[in-house]
């Protein structure tokens, strides 16, 4: 199998990242080999398995739904790149 | 006197708490052998002498508190070093990641693991190499340069904690922090010849830690020995309710220092299977391994084979699930919140192009396979069937230990390759990861420690696995093995590194 550009482009997309043209063929390739290989778990019979959700058994506890103190807003904004106001600063959402 | 750098950490207490050496000067010493070495290997990428310093002359006035009067409480580890791998939160150190997206990120808070590893008095160096996010296997994805292995500078320290393995092998730190996603720790303490404990899934907190594969990561750490890494263990160990995945398991109170060398293994059923002695093993390595298992019978150990028929489905299993959830842990990484930030005029354009421009080759990779193993039209094929075979890997370890209580298996197909000799090819490096993933896929725990060198001079590396919570039986073997051989004391010739 063997991923087409436009497929390469749609999960790039999904993830949000802007590649070059050289990382969309270089990845489209290795994808598709790295699937290839991944296909063989297609050949595991796996009737009446459950699929794992967690390695050790649920245990589903809840903690007491109290107050506590979080991290202060100069702390939370600190490693921000663009602050203004006491909040995170991007460009206009809508227009 | 022995160089204080190759001090062991029971002699580093000894001395701090007879007066002999102050933390300053264990500090200093250390720290010395940071400048030394640290250009020829690359373990750290970003030290704190200052606040080291400062920490040590802290625990020196402890220490001279407790000696006029030993009724005060000492905290165990007061006044020895520690070096921590950089995907670990250290509060006001710079914290990368091994990534350009985290260059400038300083984490506001401590990890649970260093929080309370503090609290018990060590002195932190700084923080270590690794793989970008800890993906890799060699360090050699990380943004900042390769770490370089202390017995051949040509070869890779193993990863992603390499620079922590690398680090305490070339005594720039006594202990280090690293975490294990898919044999993190357990990889590199092999290819560097020390000991490294990959705990329990949930027995040590993940709070902290920079997230890669949330069902898998764990932190660990490195020592000489594994009587070294006990007390590291029980500090961290425990639950946290900033991790809802550590649970209310009792921590037994067990104490290496008891054990008498002779028969120490008598009772204790060890198995090995099969699955891990395959071909295209390095022969070398095998032999190590088959030695040291004699060599654990001797002690008293009943020696049997073992089956995990589904061992061989361990690698594609893990390369669909892991990357599934770094591809949902690593969006948060946007540009806004942390990190530098690519301008645009339109914030998705922010998104694209900060985590474009700023993860690394391997990162991209591993978002983009796990996006497609989670996307519409394929989450049944790829992630559903793989968490289904990740069930039955996890039933071979559990039908595996009604008959034994450990297993005994290579920690890596080869000693240490050459930096570069996987190129651009990434099967080929995530096959050097078949015998560390199947621990990580069923939560268990593992030790890794050397039983040996090949003939360039690398150590080769054993590991023993155990059932969910039985790290003690884990120290407590290689703690036996350790007590009648001598190659974890070892240690490599780095006069012309310097």
């Amino acid at each position: 199998m063997k991923l087409t550009l436009e497929e390469v482009e749609h999960i790039a997309e999904l993830a949000r990242l802007r590649l070059s043209e050289e990382e969309k063929e270089r990845y489209g390739e290795q994808l598709s080999d790295i699937l290839d290989y991944a296909a063989r778990l297609q050949a595991v019979d796996t009737t009446g398995i459950s699929p794992m959700s967690s390695v050790l058994p649920a245990r589903g506890k809840l903690r007491p739904d109290e107050p506590r103190p979080g991290l202060s807003l100069k702390d939370a904004l600190r490693n921000a790149p663009d602050i203004e106001q006491d909040q995170f600063r991007v460009p206009p959402v809508l227009e | 006197m022995t160089e204080i750098v190759n001090l062991s950490l029971g002699e580093l207490l000894a001395n701090l708490h007879a007066g002999d050496l102050s933390s300053r000067e264990i500090t200093q010493a250390y720290l010395d052998q940071i400048d030394r070495l640290n250009p020829a290997l690359h373990a750290f990428l970003t030290l704190t002498p200052e606040a080291a310093l400062s920490q040590a002359d802290e625990a020196d006035q402890r220490i001279n508190t407790w000696r006029s009067d030993p009724g005060e409480d000492l905290p165990p580890l007061t006044g020895v070093p520690l070096a921590v791998k950089d995907v670990l939160c250290v509060k006001d150190i710079r914290c990368t990641c091994g990534s350009r997206i985290l260059e400038n990120f300083v984490p506001p808070f401590d990890a649970t693991a260093v929080a309370r590893l503090r609290e018990a008095g060590v002195v932190i160096l700084g923080k270590t190499n690794t793989d970008e996010f800890a993906m890799g296997s060699s360090t050699e994805n990380s943004a900042y340069g390769p770490t370089h292995n202390p017995w051949n500078l040509d070869h890779v320290p193993g990863g992603s904690s390499g620079g922590s393995a690398a680090a305490v092998a070339a005594s720039l730190a006594p202990v280090a922090l690293g975490t294990d996603t898919g044999g993190s720790v357990r990889q590199p303490a092999s290819f560097c010849g020390v000991t490294g404990i990959k705990p329990t899934y949930g027995r040590i907190s993940r709070y902290g830690l920079v997230a890669y594969g949330s069902s898998f990561d764990v932190v660990g750490a490195f020592g000489r020995s594994a009587a070294e890494l006990v007390p590291l263990f029980k500090i961290m160990a425990g639950p946290d309710p900033q991790d809802a995945t550590t649970g209310d398991v009792p921590l037994p109170d067990f104490n290496l220092t008891l054990i008498d060398p002779g028969d120490s293994l008598t009772g204790l059923r060890i198995g090995v299977p099969d699955e891990y002695f395959i071909e295209g093993i390095q022969g070398e390595v095998e032999e190590g391994v088959r030695r040291a298992i004699e060599e654990l019978e001797t002690l008293g150990a009943q020696i049997k084979p073992v089956s995990l028929p589904y061992t061989e489905q361990a690698l594609p299993v893990y390369y669909l699930i892991a990357p599934a959830e770094a591809s949902a842990n690593l969006a948060r990484f946007d540009g806004i919140r942390y990190g530098p930030r690519v301008p645009a005029d339109e914030m998705w354009d922010i998104f694209r192009h900060t985590r474009g421009d700023k993860f690394g080759s391997e990162v991209k990779r591993r978002i983009m396979l796990g996006t497609y193993a989670l996307s519409a039209g394929y989450y049944d094929a790829y992630y559903g069937q793989a968490q289904k075979v990740r069930t039955l890997i996890k039933r071979d370890f559990e039908r595996a230990f009604e008959g034994v209580d450990l297993i005994a298996a290579p920690v890596a197909p080869s000693t240490a390759f050459r930096i570069g000799e996987h190129g651009d090819d990434p099967l080929s490096m995530y096959l050097e990861d078949i015998f560390t993933l199947p621990a990580n896929l069923a939560g268990v725990p593992g030790i890794a420690f050397p039983v040996g060198f090949d003939q360039k001079g690398l150590p080769i590396g054993m590991q023993l696995m155990g059932p969910h919570f039985q790290e003690e039986q884990l120290f407590l073997a290689a703690h036996a093995y350790q007590l009648i051989t001598d190659w974890h004391t070892r240690r490599p010739d780095l006069n012309g590194a310097s």
